[in-house]
């Protein structure tokens, strides 16, 4: 009964597209207001935003023979089946995972029976998203080396996740953050926070990848916003609530699977031109007019200086990423906030044992590592063929890099073969896009329903019938939610969202994970104030960073062009059509921001960096330890042998399941 | 918990456990660090030593695209290199006390 009505369900949903493509498709709002069209541990997001659009009024000006096309000609009907085999494949695997979904162990971490080579590849599938692969494309195509240099934190956080995180996680824990911290405080308090926490950064996280779900398929399809978001998300909460975790697994490991193909397919065909030979690669790129022509437009230099190599300047890092200490602060969140996101702290727990842990962590490394690797490259290969400027002018996060080059590598604009392979990379992106959000809604799932329901209300004690009922509708609710925040967030700048979500799990989960794994004295009082003030502290400093909007700035900037606009006028010079429409759009930006204010009414940023890490990650330890020391408890102490020797060598792991 | 009358305290003092935490804890955060110092030296190097990582290796390639790929390379072995050490001593030690603790609270 359930499961026909689930396959009415899929097969309805897989008619949304096609409805789609019937009516007349709409124009497809190609501007994104803030340049980045998705979010994640990406670049794209953080600072894509400012950069990018710093990037694209100077290079405007730079006069172009042809007119740049706004717009990628893409074969709709190919593309739409291309997405609709998505669908149908993914919806299959929820249909047949649905049978199994009987306890809330099957519900959160498929029994415990992933094996780790699966695991390894659904982690990769889980923490590669959109913006890992469209977005770092986008970067390297638009600002070169920075793009190479941007890849090494999300993949070095790796590192923390294998020494510290994985096995110790899968030897305590259960399914939640929570579980782990109450083998160390039986308070409900503790639980309490440590499910807030979780909801809270992964639904910044999730807002993230709604809001770049919506632009992704807004660009790829020419479908309209809202009408993605709802799409996505009701196809989400479909798949989380009928398949569980067992479903989102094999979505995130075909996802995987079907990324590192188009990536290695790409990378093969642009390295074929070049026999294999990377010299000659980065050679031609260098050489490449409108790359160096591009390059003095991002460099601000007016006339060519003479003798500088533009070209080779594109080879190096510090077009895009120019404050070091921005950037250190950025690699502080990657290279310790991924350890502590919850969707990826859950995946430990579905494995049998800490050894699989272990090798999961190692096989997904290497993935992820290969996949960063080929993304720069296809980056490269998209400035070299498709020219940044046109990369900007579809797009002004660069998102449409990726599916742009894997056109012209298939065989061009209008061919077949270039429309087969734009459709599939663009439906990879959406597989993407589902395989994220599903492991996200799960996890958020699982506090609700784990930590607050199960744990706090019934003080553990509920039949497993109802606890997987809880879970699913938790699932809805939270889908529901993300719906609705997706769309009131269209206009919104989404990109401090992310930035929030690494520097908030830094600078509260890290401290308190570590802690409560290797401090013996470390108490309720600690995981309690670790937890909070860490979180509220990164969450205050992005409040007063530059990653919010500042109305002054935009209306100083804007006055700028007002006033060389003028002083051109007044000189006599009669303005082109595009400079009027400029300045017009200056005097207005003008008068809308000029007594605006910021979310939190500043003028101008208090704190200097986008990234909060650098001071909040030691506020959070600070917190941690402060809290630990005012309110100390013996008992708590007593308890750490308990969990010490659990995580160090997985005596009872079945046990824990039951407790 | 069914068993939860284990003396956990005593379990925590076994000499073969304690010399496996401690063995463990200092492999861990020896490579740890050494793989932090390595990741921060990419920032730093690239923010504050520019015309260092501009320098040509090989064709048009430079320090800096080389230290990126050394870092990829540097993640690569910290995997390995815990992966073996781990199946070769960590695993079978901590079956040692596994043993032993099941023993003990028979």
């Amino acid at each position: 009964m359930m499961n026909r009505l689930l396959v009415i369900l899929i097969l309805a949903l897989t008619m949304c597209p096609l409805a789609q493509a019937a009516e007349p498709a709409n124009k497809p709002a190609v501007s994104t207001q803030n340049g980045s069209v998705m979010a994640q541990p990406a670049a794209a997001a953080q600072s894509v935003p400012s950069a990018g659009a710093a990037a694209v009024a100077t290079v405007a000006p730079i006069k172009s023979p042809a007119p740049l096309a706004k717009e990628v000609k893409s074969n709709k009907v190919i593309t739409i089946s291309m997405f609709m085999a998505i669908i149908f494949v993914t919806g299959v695997i929820v249909v047949r995972a649905s049978k199994s979904n009987k306890t809330a162990a099957d519900f959160y971490t498929a029994g415990g029976g992933i094996s780790g080579f699966q695991n390894g590849w659904a982690i990769a599938g889980d923490y590669l998203s959109a913006a890992t692969f469209l977005g770092i494309a986008g970067l390297t195509s638009m600002f070169g080396a920075d793009g190479f240099m941007y890849t090494v934190g999300p993949f070095f956080s790796f590192v923390t996740i294998l020494l510290i995180i994985a096995e110790p996680c899968r030897n305590a824990g259960k399914y939640t953050l929570g579980d782990i911290l109450s083998l160390r405080s039986s308070s409900k308090v503790v639980r309490g926070t440590a499910a807030i926490s979780a909801v809270v950064v992964s639904t910044f996280y999730l807002l993230g990848q709604m809001v770049g779900a919506g632009k992704l398929m807004q660009l790829l399809l020419g479908i309209p916003y809202n009408v993605s978001v709802v799409g996505v998300g009701t196809l989400m909460i479909v798949y989380v609530t009928f398949g569980g975790m067992k479903a989102t697994t094999w979505v995130q490991i075909i996802k995987a699977f079907l990324l590192m193909l188009s990536g290695l397919a790409l990378t093969v065909l642009l390295l074929w031109k070049f026999g294999f030979n990377m010299l000659a690669f980065y050679d031609a790129v260098a050489l490449s007019p409108t790359i160096q022509e591009h390059v003095r437009g991002l460099m601000k230099h007016v006339a060519p200086v003479s003798g500088f190599d533009y070209g080779q300047r594109f080879l190096e890092s510090g077009l895009l990423l120019k404050d070091p200490l921005d950037q250190i602060s950025l690699g502080i969140a990657f290279a310790i906030g991924a350890a502590g996101l919850p969707h990826i702290m859950m995946r430990f727990f579905t494995v049998p044992d800490a050894k699989a842990a272990r090798k999961s962590v190692v096989i997904s490394m290497v993935l992820i590592g290969i996949f960063m690797l080929m993304v720069t490259i296809i980056g490269f290969g998209a400035a070299l063929y498709i020219t940044p400027q046109q990369i900007m002018a579809v797009d002004k996060g660069g998102n449409m890099a990726a599916p742009m080059i894997a056109q012209y590598l298939g065989g061009g604009v209008g061919s077949i073969s270039g429309d087969l392979l734009m459709a599939f990379v663009c439906a990879v992106a959406f597989s993407t896009i589902i395989a994220v959000v599903s492991g996200l809604i799960l996890a958020v799932s699982a506090a609700v329903a784990h930590d607050f329901y199960v744990n706090i209300i019934k003080d553990g004690k509920s039949d497993q019938r109802q606890q997987v009922k809880v879970a699913k509708i938790a699932a809805v609710v939270v889908g529901g939610i993300a719906i609705l925040l997706g769309i009131a967030c269209e206009k919104q700048n989404i990109a401090h969202l992310v930035v929030l979500a690494f520097a908030v799990v830094a600078s509260s989960n890290f401290p308190v994970i570590l802690f409560s794994l290797f401090w013996k004295r470390f108490n309720a009082g600690g995981i309690v104030s670790g937890l909070t003030f860490g979180a509220l502290f990164a969450i205050g400093v992005v409040l007063v960073s530059p990653t919010m909007t500042y109305p002054k700035k935009i209306a100083a900037d804007a006055k700028k062009i007002v006033d060389v606009m003028e002083k051109k006028q007044l000189a006599g010079a009669v303005l082109s059509e595009k400079e009027v429409k400029t300045l017009e759009k200056a005097r207005s930006d003008y008068s809308s921001n000029k007594d605006g204010k910021s979310m939190v009414g500043l003028d101008a940023p208090l704190f200097p960096l986008k990234n909060p890490a650098i001071l909040s990650v030691p506020v959070g330890f600070l917190a941690a330890i402060f809290g630990t020391f005012l309110f100390g408890s013996r008992r708590e102490e007593e308890m750490f042998d308990e969990l010490f020797i659990r995580q160090n060598t997985g005596y009872n792991i079945s046990e824990a399941s039951d407790h | 918990m069914k068993d939860g009358r284990k003396d956990w305290a005593a379990l925590a003092k076994m000499p073969k456990f304690v010399e496996l935490h401690r063995r463990k804890k200092a492999f861990l955060l020896t490579l740890w660090c050494l793989g932090s110092i390595m990741f921060y030296l990419l920032p730093i190097c690239a923010g504050y030593a520019p015309e260092f990582m501009k320098v040509k290796i090989l064709g048009r390639l430079n320090i800096g695209y080389f230290f990126c790929l050394l870092e990829f390379a540097m993640t690569w072995a910290i995997a390995i290199i815990y992966t073996y050490k781990s199946n070769t001593y960590f695993d079978p030690l901590t079956k040692e006390v596994l043993a032993e603790i099941t023993q003990g609270v028979k």
